[in-house]
């Protein structure tokens, strides 16, 4: 029998860094809490012993406030020998869950993480005394570095229950913490630093809130200025050297015909036209790989870095006064921050809130008014040729659909809204490996994610049109498109494509001729009606199909409202 | 003589020892296991607009409370 290890520890204090020390894993981390909302499985070969490792979600303490503090509750039955990680810069409130472990009886080694920024903030800690009033193995380890991990790989193989550990109330834990802090540690005072008073800066509302406009608007200037450098210096370069073979392979399949359909699709012109050709190896390649990708790119580098320097919590902490309006909390805006790159992960990072209403808000909001880079693309691709006004537009009423649907929902979605409470971790320089490294999986992630669907996306595309789906469509759908939206009832086939891939939708839009109103109103619409169904799957998962019925409702019925709305201000009729 | 007034009535950049939390086991134990306890002394950094959250400093960590929540920690000023 293989025997299983469970790394447990407050949120932030670096437990998956020493996880993927561990077993060499790549794992997400970040400079907020929350971050592994999952647990994380992975394999620890020693001393010709197999383990397998669990990275269980961080928790403040064995009962669950949470999801992700049940996740790791469950983790822990599992547990032959138990990780707890504590961030030795925080060592009081860190030793509760250490205490309530220790009681489970189950064989333990400590890691004291986050070691050497005691010194730099001038804590002293006794280890060898810590490791004699816990009675099991404390090592010091900055997981960063991998230093101590040796150390703790080889306590983890010798450990062994000890005496019997009988239990106690929360209230004798306290005093025992606080026996233990006055015992193994010394705090030195310590001064004001630039640290802290950029800290400080980006929390008062005077000062803070214009520079969060200013770092968003920062952000996104990176993520256009990454997007377009790569487009223009690499994808496009790459794309043109690319065009002679597809036109080669064009000829050879004789320039028409149901292969060179689905394979190049249509000539436009006599060329092809990356965007609106729609065949497989044409558009099915440029559409994610030459527009979307590169922003995905500038997007998760630009991500990874607001991340690591702890600037999000902040962030929250400004911005909670508006989601506490809409059933949510400050915490509501990691979701937004992550679905802006891919709904997917975004509605996976709403299990951080706490209630059921919060979570089912933050996840239907994420659907209706978060455009995904895809989207984004999306947007930009069929709008682009008409002004920056008309995209600005498209995303001012995002932003007011965001705002509308949330104080609805919160009216009549039951359930608590509990507050904000949430720890502001110090800023820290972020590292540049790690943040090329976290991007760099992140891409990884996204491209696995996006080519199955691609290839389907554009393979179904060409199927239906062959099979004259579409125009059965346009025809049944016409009504709403016509009489409702104002658009061109063959617009509709480019909503159903939407579905599996928002992106591809481009192409089909753009050979319609619609005007740039017209284009305004499908864009807006084309990122509210459904999401992808890759998130759809994971909403499905994450808030149970009930729910998944009652969001779908909400999506429906805000696209119907804000498509008439728009039709009226912008088209006139 | 003890002065005890909710932590929402201090102001920016005041320091007070809290004295109770007002609330039910849960609501006690997630404050004290993420550092606000009785006895620790609490700096309020900053109040956010509008009923807005409060961070609060306590041993070198912030935290942001909301309102409610800090209406609930009763703080010693005397």
């Amino acid at each position: 029998m293989k025997k299983i290890i469970v790394l447990m520890g407050n949120p932030n204090v670096g437990k998956s860094v020493v996880f993927s020390r561990l077993t060499g894993a790549k794992v997400i981390t970040s400079n907020y809490p929350g971050t592994t909302v999952d647990y994380c499985q992975g394999c620890l070969r020693l001393d010709r012993k197999k383990y397998d490792i669990i990275d269980a979600p961080g928790a403040y303490s064995l009962e669950p406030t949470n999801r992700a503090e049940e996740v790791a509750v469950e983790m822990l039955e599992k547990a032959d020998v138990v990780l707890n990680v504590l961030d030795a810069t925080n060592l009081e409130r860190n030793l509760f869950m250490a205490l309530e472990l220790l009681e489970r009886n189950i064989p333990m080694v400590v890691a004291l993480n986050i070691w050497d920024e005691t010194k730099h903030i001038g804590i002293d800690i006794d280890v060898k005394k810590l490791e004699k009033l816990l009675n099991v193995p404390v090592i010091p380890t900055v997981a960063l570095t991998g230093q101590g991990i040796k150390g703790l790989v080889e306590n983890i193989s010798a450990a062994e229950t000890r005496d019997v550990v009988e239990p106690t109330s929360e209230e004798e834990k306290w005093s025992k913490i606080g026996r233990i802090i006055k015992e193994v540690q010394r705090v030195k005072h310590r001064h004001h630093t630039l640290k802290d008073r950029i800290s400080d800066a980006t929390i008062k509302p005077v000062t803070g809130i214009p520079i969060a406009f200013f770092v968003i608007f920062l952000a996104f200037w990176f993520v256009r200025f990454i997007g377009e450098g790569l487009i223009n210096f690499a994808f496009n370069p790459i794309f043109e050297a690319y065009r002679p073979l597809a036109m080669d392979l064009s000829q050879s399949l004789g320039g028409a015909g149901t292969l060179h359909n689905i394979l190049i699709g249509e000539l436009i012109g006599g060329e092809i036209d990356f965007v609106e050709s729609l065949g497989v190896l044409t558009t099915g390649l440029y559409v994610p790989f030459g527009m979307v990708l590169p922003y995905i790119i500038g997007f998760y580098l630009m991500l990874s870095l607001l991340e690591d320097t702890g600037y999000l919590p902040r962030l929250a902490t400004l911005s909670d006064t508006i989601f506490h309006k809409l059933g949510m909390h400050g915490h509501g805006i990691i979701p937004i921050f992550l679905g802006m790159g891919c709904n997917v992960p975004g509605t996976l990072a709403t299990r951080t809130l706490e209630t059921r209403k919060q979570r089912f808000i933050a996840a239907t909001l994420l659907a209706v008014s978060v455009p995904c880079m895809a989207q984004i693309a999306m947007i930009f691709g069929i709008l682009g040729p008409h002004g920056i006004g008309y995209i600005f537009i498209v995303f001012l009423t995002l932003f007011f659909v965001y705002i509308g649907t949330g104080l609805i929902l919160n009216r009549f979605v039951k359930g608590e809204s509990p507050e904000i409470f949430m720890e502001i971790p110090p800023y820290r320089r972020p590292s540049l490996i790690t943040i090329l490294k976290k991007t760099w999986m992140r891409i990884k992630w996204f491209l696995s994610e996006a080519i199955p669907y691609l290839f389907l996306g554009v393979l179904l595309v060409n199927i239906l049109y062959a099979i004259g789906f579409f125009d059965l469509m346009g025809n049944l759908f016409a009504p709403v498109m016509e009489g409702l939206l104002g658009l061109p009832g063959e617009a509709a086939p480019s909503l159903m494509v939407g579905f599996v891939r928002k992106d591809l939708a481009v192409g089909m839009l753009l050979p319609l001729g619609m005007s740039a109103a017209q284009l305004t109103v499908t864009a807006v619409v084309l990122t509210m009606y459904f999401p992808c169904v890759a998130t759809f799957v994971v909403m499905m998962k994450e808030l149970g199909y009930r729910d998944m019925i009652k969001a779908a409702l909400v999506m429906v019925c805000a696209v119907l409202f804000v498509g008439s709305i728009m039709r009226l201000i912008l088209l006139g009729v | 003589m003890k002065l005890m007034i909710p932590l929402t009535r201090l102001n920016e950049g005041d320091g007070a020892t809290i004295a109770r939390l007002d609330g039910g086991g849960q609501f006690q134990r997630k404050l004290r296991t993420s550092g606000i306890r009785e006895g620790k002394t609490i700096t309020i950094l900053t109040k956010q607009p509008f009923n807005g959250p409060i961070v609060v400093e306590i041993d070198g960590r912030e935290t942001t409370i909301g309102r409610g929540m800090a209406q609930r920690i009763i703080v010693d000023v005397s």
